[in-house]
């Protein structure tokens, strides 16, 4: 019946529903509670129309910006594919702007000290970030090869190790590293403990993505090197890895985003990277919020520039599969 | 061991291999000679890759001797790559490296198993592409090629490291029909030039041009071996027969 009209009438089906999304836009809006007050703020003579009628204020509210969604999505469409989707980056990052502005921030505090934050903060956080990738990486190499390997010791080893440390808290791998391994003689400074704990967490959780990676590669390859005459080792660095990647590459990726951000987390035993700075120097006047979101926006940087770097590589070995 | 056995290329005296409970090769013996050229053939499962594998060490078997050239097979890995470097196989599925020009995958084995220089390397690999008619591929990456032409690119792979014996288990069984005649016929010129073969096929063509015998396998084991003008003709066992008008419908 209904699937009869929407035939018989497209035109008239497609803007009924177009109406119908507007209006349950409109309504969710209100229910979420809406506040007039924006409209108040851009024409001031509806201000006291606003104040006697709240409820009737604030449905108009969201149905202006159910308005202003709809108007902005046929805007869009106009675009090609491309344009689409810068305007979107741009209107949300305009947004974002915006709710932090409405924080009323005071920039010549955040001007004062971005500068530290970045030639402290971010210099510790990279290069705490970089060796400890290089680290996992190594890890996680050894313990996938652990993992496939024939020999029970080994793959004990390597079952334990990423239990472990997939299973605790990276903070408490840290406290753990900082605080217990003086006790049993080992004084390590905070920075080393710090790249430590990521280096064994991040290891632990890339074991697994090699594992796959390696597995993936079907039989036939290591068995068509082995049957040419080479070595295991030979097989393993010639022949799998450099197939292995293209399946590694993308969650590994994901792993050092991740690494980068949890890197904030060795601020809790006194590192000075970004995290530890944001706090420190927002308490000196009170200025969390300008420090914390900050720190957060560095952290992004520093995740698009990443991100930016593994579609490179991604690009690079993918190249073979080109037909 | 009799005096025609030392000089045989491949030995296999009462050769036992299991899958768990499953016993895939069932007290084989099979002596093979320098330049012979052997056909093995028989039902799907009866063992014939398992047989073939256990030859290059692909497999372990569980008893009895596997000899090749004189030497035998053990846990010592590194003897098994020493006899793999004298042995050449031809997989179903070409087994070729993806991510490596046709160029690269045929000089991998030479420059890092037989640590030859580079340059040298490449002109081995460019006389056997020559000789499987593919030189102008060279530069391509094995997905660009016809099914045909990977299996060509896989032999001429196996022959740069100059073997004394090659293994083909069924190297045409993958190909769609048309390229089945090219891979043939590269075969053929090969046992032309007195290379000891071990074929697993089902080419009844193939193996009446140019096996000196055929082996019919069933079960895990050797059931008939003969020429192929006798096997083909007269096969002397019910399970042979049965198998042959099978695969002529
Ligand atoms: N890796 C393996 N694990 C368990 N069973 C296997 C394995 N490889 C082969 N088999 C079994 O051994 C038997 C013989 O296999 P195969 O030698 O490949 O037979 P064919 O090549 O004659 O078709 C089959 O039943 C197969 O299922
Ligand atoms: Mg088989």
């Amino acid at each position: 019946m209904i699937g009869r009209l929407i035939l018989t009438y497209p035109d008239a089906a497609r803007r009924t529903g177009i109406a119908f999304v507007l209006c349950i836009i409109t309504l969710g809006l209100y229910a979420m509670g809406i506040s007039s007050a924006w409209i108040g703020y851009l024409i001031p003579a509806s201000a006291t129309w606003l104040a006697d009628n709240i409820a009737l204020g604030r449905l108009f509210a969201a149905g202006m910006i159910a308005l202003i969604l709809a108007a902005n999505w046929m805007a869009l469409r106009q675009l090609s594919r491309r344009q689409q989707i810068i305007g979107v980056w741009i209107e949300l990052f305009l947004l974002l702007m915006l709710f932090f502005y409405s924080f009323n921030l005071s920039l010549p505090f955040i001007g004062k000290k971005i500068g530290y934050l970045i030639s402290q903060g971010v210099v510790t956080t990279l290069y705490i970030s970089a060796i400890s990738i290089v680290l996992a990486t190594v890890i996680a190499l050894a313990g996938a090869i652990a993992k496939l390997s024939k020999n029970g010791v080994i793959y004990g080893l390597a079952t334990f190790y990423t239990s472990l440390f997939r299973g605790l808290p990276l903070l408490m791998q840290i406290y753990i590293i900082y605080l217990g391994l003086p006790q049993v003689g080992y004084v390590i400074g905070a920075v080393p403990a710090g790249i430590l704990a990521l280096s064994l967490c991040y290891g632990a959780y890339m074991t697994e993505i090699f594992r796959a990676g390696i597995e993936s590669i079907p039989r036939g390859q290591s068995e068509g090197a082995t049957a040419l005459g080479l070595s295991s080792s030979q097989t393993m660095a010639l022949v799998i890895l450099p197939q292995a990647m293209r399946v590694i590459i993308p969650p590994t990726g994901n792993q050092f985003i991740a690494m980068l951000k949890d890197s904030s987390l060795v601020s809790v035993v006194g590192v000075w990277e970004i995290m530890y700075l944001a706090r420190t120097q927002g308490q000196t006047e009170f200025r969390h919020i300008e420090m914390l979101i900050t720190a957060s926006m560095i952290y992004w940087i520093l995740s698009i520039g990443l991100e930016f770097l593994q579609s490179r590589i991604e690009e690079r070995f993918g190249r073979f599969n080109a037909r | 061991m009799n005096p025609s056995m030392q000089n045989a290329q491949i030995v296999l005296r009462s050769v036992h291999k299991w899958f768990g409970e499953f016993h895939a090769l069932d007290d084989i013996n099979l002596s093979i000679a320098p330049q012979e050229k052997v056909v093995i053939c028989g039902p799907s499962g009866s063992g014939k890759s398992t047989l073939i594998r256990c030859v290059n060490r692909l497999e372990a078997h569980q008893q009895g001797h596997i000899l090749v050239g004189g030497v035998e097979l053990d846990d010592d890995e590194r003897k098994a790559d020493m006899i793999r470097r004298g042995i050449g196989m031809v997989f179903q599925q070409f087994n070729l490296f993806p991510h490596l020009t046709i160029l690269e995958n045929c000089i991998l084995a030479p420059m890092w198993v037989k640590k030859l220089p580079r340059k040298h390397a490449v002109d081995i690999a460019m006389t056997f592409l020559e000789r499987v008619r593919i030189p102008d591929q060279a530069n391509k990456y094995p997905g660009q090629l016809s099914g045909g032409q990977q299996q060509r690119v896989a032999i001429a792979r196996a022959l740069c490291m100059n073997p004394k014996v090659m293994l083909f288990d069924e190297p045409t069984s993958a190909l769609d029909p048309e390229m089945v005649k090219e891979v043939l016929d590269t075969m053929v010129e090969l046992a032309g030039e007195g290379m000891t073969m071990v074929c697993v096929t089902h080419e009844m063509g193939f193996a009446r041009q140019v096996a000196d015998r055929v082996i019919f396998m069933d079960r895990g084991r050797i059931v008939e071996e003969g020429k192929p003008e006798d096997f083909f003709a007269h096969p002397k066992t019910d399970r042979a027969s049965l198998f042959l008008s099978q695969l002529l419908h």
